[in-house]
């Protein structure tokens, strides 16, 4: 522990280099601005910059790089925030309370609470990653198929059951996310599956596609002609920008829970930022005195995603760099700009090049400082967009939408996918479905069936192995003891309805 | 519209919608093989979320019986002409993009879409629509360096 405190010192002073803060600065500068735009999130910001890496050393490259994936998601929680539009799936969640919360006047306190949020996160996680990197490579190493298998079952129910409103159309969202995720090419056997023909969907649907169709589209389709403006009309205030004592007490807590979920799912392998964020959202509904406050503007729904998110993506990159596993499809590309660099992701990177693997680490929370010095004064700027007239700024969203998602592979098509699903969600979304699940589903379903079949072909066939091993045991009983849950409370609600239909006076009951 | 009005109505579809989505994805993986537990197939994953989702949508419309038949308070009126206009946009995005170039199918996006919402008259859509087109040319064509064409013939 010792000779980690000496490297992380020695990573700050690596970080704080000016050539390298110059870069780390840019690089989070152009994430934040790009994170913003709908359709442009930290994959197509740092596919766009990458090969500018190519010229440079590896530590700047990867402070720019990691800059860049950190602002990117500060400013998709804008986007999520304010705008109701995720251009990273994580940020769905966000969507879910901040948006909300920004229709009913409080952007400024949900995105102030984001940025600490994240702070906050970013400083426990240099914490964690100084004392606990060797234990959590360990316990990565330990993570079989059944175990990835049986986490992320939990976080599917976890996710689905999560949504206000119906559980069971929770799960039902969940599987048709799945099922989305299943067209494209099976792996295993090179069948092509649900493409019904169509050339572009055997390498799957679009994510940004789904995320921005269902969230930005539908949307649209649900508000045009019946809101004025997004938030209210009235003028925005500065002590409207910072959350008040009051709501930061509020938030600490959700905070605090937030980071431990993501530092806990950090080190597991498998398990990228979105799952995570799901959990969060998840865990605080169901501890939360007030569950129901959750969907219309309640704190807790914002500040313990976004610390559980920062949290994960800090500790993520010890998996990323010390088994070569990448989180998520950003971790991948990460992984793929330091094999460009020459270096080879193994237990070995920590010891053989310390000064990238902690100059990273101290540079996460350098950028978090310069997010917070770059933001502060911004939130006004944000806000004073959201001023603009709904008429204006729709149509005006529609086409960041569609060359947003244009950008990421050039793809008419995909612009086409957008269409299909904002339809589909304002169907979904006018018949109570939640959304939020179907693009949990669609991100882990190629990886569970993978992961399914895995365990089923080590097992031969054997459906007990997952409740034969002790930590997919583990998981497997808290999945039980959820849908149990949910199930007992649902038959309590309907035998207190029927009760109440019952004492109700003949005439009325007569009506039901 | 009637059954979309009172939450028992929209109960019912919802769970025949699932049902429906369930037992297509169902068939439809049944045409890939489905192999064993132990040694699976294409087709096995896709059969068993359909049977799920089928499933699910019996249990929402089994629950759709335990709601109250009643409208809901308030009821929005179904928004056709911005619902067309919205769709429109896109398609015309997409068309105009593959046979006129980024400008036309910025402009033809921003303009129908804005038409769609009551308040816009044709001069304020076509101001915002060429508002976005010079963005489309400074932001994403010089600073992003994006691949499209921004005029092309046919």
């Amino acid at each position: 522990m010792h000779q980690a405190l000496v490297d992380l010192w020695y990573g700050f002073g690596v970080a704080l280099e000016p050539h390298n803060l110059m870069w780390s600065f840019f690089g989070v500068l152009v994430g934040n601005l790009i994170g913003v735009l709908p359709g442009m999130g930290a994959l197509s910001a740092i596919s766009i910059l990458l090969p500018l890496t190519y010229t440079m050393h590896a530590v700047p490259a990867f402070l720019m790089l990691a800059g860049i994936f950190y602002g990117s998601m500060y400013g998709g929680a804008i986007g999520a925030i304010l705008l109701n539009m995720p251009s990273h799936p994580p940020h769905a969640v966000t969507c879910l309370d901040g948006y909300p919360m920004t229709r009913q006047g409080r952007g400024g306190t949900a995105l102030g609470i984001t940025m600490i949020a994240s702070f906050f996160a970013a400083s426990f996680g240099i914490v964690v990653m100084i004392f606990a990197s060797p234990l959590l490579v360990k316990a990565a190493l330990s993570f079989g198929p059944t175990e990835i298998f049986s986490i992320m079952l939990l976080g599917l129910i976890a996710g689905g059951t999560m949504a206000r409103g119906s559980p069971i159309k929770g799960v039902a969202m969940t599987v048709v996310g799945l099922l989305i995720g299943v067209v494209g090419t099976d792996v295993n056997s090179g069948t092509i599956r649900f493409a019904f023909g169509f050339p572009e969907l055997t390498d799957r649907v679009e994510l940004v596609a789904l995320a921005l169709g269902l969230f930005g589209v539908a949307d649209f389709l649900r508000s045009v002609n019946r809101i004025k403006f997004v938030g209210t009309e009235t003028k925005v205030r500065l002590r409207d920008m910072r959350p008040s004592k009051a709501e930061l007490k509020q938030s600490f807590m959700p905070m605090l829970r937030g980071t431990l979920i993501g530092t806990l799912f950090g080190a597991m392998p498998g398990t990228g930022p979105t799952i995570t964020t799901f959990i969060a959202y998840a865990f605080e509904r169901r501890i939360s005195r007030t569950p129901e406050r959750f969907g219309h503007g309640a704190l807790e729904g914002v500040a313990s995603p976004e610390a559980a998110s920062h949290s994960k993506t800090q500790v993520d990159f010890i998996p990323t760099m010390s088994l070569g596993i990448p989180g998520d499809a950003v971790m991948a590309l990460l992984l793929g700009a330091l094999m460009i660099q020459g270096i080879a992701p193994g237990p070995q990177l920590i010891r053989e090049h310390a000064d990238l693997f902690w100059g990273l680490i101290a540079s996460f929370w350098i950028g978090n400082v310069l997010l917070v010095v770059l933001n502060v004064p911004l939130i006004g700027v944000w806000l004073k967009v959201l001023q603009v007239p709904y008429r204006l700024m729709f149509p005006c969203a529609m086409f960041f939408i569609a060359v947003g998602v244009y950008s990421t592979n050039n793809s008419l098509f995909e612009v086409n996918e957008v269409l299909v699903f904002g339809i589909a969600g304002a169907i979904l979304m006018a018949l109570d479905f939640p959304i939020a699940p179907i693009l949990l589903g669609y991100v882990l379903g190629p990886l569970v069936e993978e992961n399914f079949r895995r365990a089923l072909l080590l097992s031969r066939g054997n459906l007990g192995v997952f409740f034969e091993r002790p930590i997919s045991l583990a998981f497997m009983i808290v999945c039980i003891l959820l849908v149990a849950g949910q199930i007992f409370f649902a038959v309590l609600r309907a035998l207190r309805r029927s009760r109440a239909t019952r004492e109700l006076p003949l005439g009325e009951a007569v009506a039901r | 519209m009637r059954i979309l009005t009172s939450k028992r109505g929209r109960d019912y579809l919802g769970g025949v919608l699932m049902i429906a989505l369930g037992v297509a994805a169902a068939f439809q993986g049944a045409s890939y093989r489905i192999g064993t537990l132990s040694r699976m197939g294409p087709g096995f994953f896709p059969v068993a979320l359909g049977v799920i989702l089928a499933l699910a949508g019996v249990a929402i419309a089994i629950t759709a019986r335990f709601e109250r038949d009643a409208v809901d308070a308030k009821s929005l009126p179904p928004e056709w002409r911005a619902w067309f206009c919205i769709c429109a946009g896109i398609v015309a995005f997409v068309v105009l993009g593959k046979y006129g170039g980024l400008l036309p199918a910025t402009f033809a996006i921003v303009f129908v879409s804005a038409l769609g919402d009551r308040e816009n008259n044709l001069l304020a859509a076509a101001i915002l629509a060429l508002g976005c087109v010079v963005v489309a040319v400074v932001v994403f064509r010089f600073a992003l360096q994006l691949q499209f064409p921004l005029f092309q013939w046919g």
